[in-house]
């Protein structure tokens, strides 16, 4: 965490650094989301939902890919989408640490979508104004994806809820053990505090109240109970991962590390 | 988690463009009508086919019996005078 505002600002350019890292939030929870999902591909409950959570992947992979390569630009240093994703350890991901949890059951999925659905619609909705023009562009391109990846994410969440009494246990579990994730969210760090400043990123303070009232409208009519929040936080975003990360970079990143520079 | 209840079965209609009519592309499992919509919009419209879609409960459909197709469509066989190329257009009708 110390190292985050080192490196920031220690920077010749403190808002360039930040909006640096805060681009690689966004792009690296992106990604890492889209790559959780894509594990679901031919194992999904039915085939009409292997199609749903494979498109709602490639949404968020399209996501990273613009974030990604807006990244390398800011940078610098001549890393393009491709190094960005496949080439940087898990230390140097600040994806936020919820989207790196295990699929679990397909209720699990589900709530880990819709807690980060609604964050992002939050998001690309007030990035949609930045006064940086490229993220305002690729907000208003996601911002469209997302309202159906929570539409979807919102209606699987009432219809298990609100289901059979597994299906409520399921769910209600999986919220109570995902929601110490949340924390980071809706907690805003140095970096979203300086961008906020310059009306870059949405304040957080702002945000968190539209997302508590986006969820609690979800978990009302899933009749499911708010878990109560924590004390302690993890913090993805600032590098600081939970043990799962490492296994899924693995995965994803084998091919280019095993067979630098390999194209299909 | 395996459930013995299967999903009932929704056709799916696909308009193309505004200003086409909705066509039969094909059907999807779901448990409801809105769940049946969200599944055709995934399977049937990732490529761009559509800008808008029905679906309609299978079992809502009536379909006409096979074992009358005899009567109902074989009559129309031979009234070749329904059909607008069977007459001969008149030279001086430029716009028809």
């Amino acid at each position: 965490m110390t190292r985050t505002a080192a490196t920031v600002e220690g920077a010749a350019d403190p808002v360039r650094a930040a909006l640096l890292r805060y681009v690689l939030r966004l792009g690296d929870t992106s990604l890492v989301l889209g790559q959780r999902l894509g594990e679901w591909i031919g194992h999904a409950p039915a085939l009409e939902e292997d199609l749903g959570l494979a498109n709602i992947a490639l949404d968020l992979i399209g996501q990273a890919r613009l974030l990604l390569t807006y990244a390398g630009e800011i940078e610098g240093r001549g890393r393009d989408e491709d190094a960005l994703a496949f080439l940087r350890d898990g230390s140097d991901f600040f994806n936020l640490t919820l989207v790196e949890q295990p699929n679990g059951d397909f209720g699990r999925t589900i709530v880990r979508q819709l807690l980060v659905d609604a964050w992002q619609l939050e998001v690309y909705e007030a990035l949609c104004a930045s006064t940086d023009r490229r993220l305002a562009e690729i907000a208003a391109k996601a911002v469209k994806e997302t309202r159906y990846h929570l539409r979807y994410s919102a209606g699987w969440t009432v219809r298990l809820g609100d289901g059979t009494e597994e299906s409520h246990r399921r769910v209600q579990t999986a919220l109570d053990e995902l929601w110490p994730f949340t924390v980071e969210l809706v907690t805003a760090d140095e970096i979203d505090a300086l961008l906020a400043s310059r009306g870059i990123a949405p304040p957080l303070e702002e945000l968190a109240p539209r997302w508590n009232a986006r969820i609690d409208e979800v978990l009302r009519e899933a009749t499911l109970q708010r878990p109560a929040d924590v004390p302690y936080a993890w913090f993805g975003k600032q590098g600081v991962h939970s043990e799962h990360l490492g296994y899924l970079l693995a995965e994803m990143q084998f091919l280019q590390r095993a067979y630098p520079g390999a194209r299909w | 988690m395996t459930s013995n209840v299967e999903w009932p079965l929704f056709e799916v209609f696909v308009r193309p463009r505004a200003g086409l009519e909705h066509k039969h592309v094909g059907s999807v499992h779901a448990a409801d009508a809105r769940m049946a919509i969200e599944h055709a919009r995934d399977v049937y419209t990732r490529r761009q086919e559509g800008v808008s879609i029905w679906v309609v409960p299978s079992a809502q459909i009536v379909a006409s019996d096979p074992e009358e197709a005899d009567a109902l469509f074989d009559p129309a066989q031979d009234k070749v005078y329904r059909h607008p190329t069977f007459y001969a257009i008149p030279d001086e009708v430029k716009n028809l």
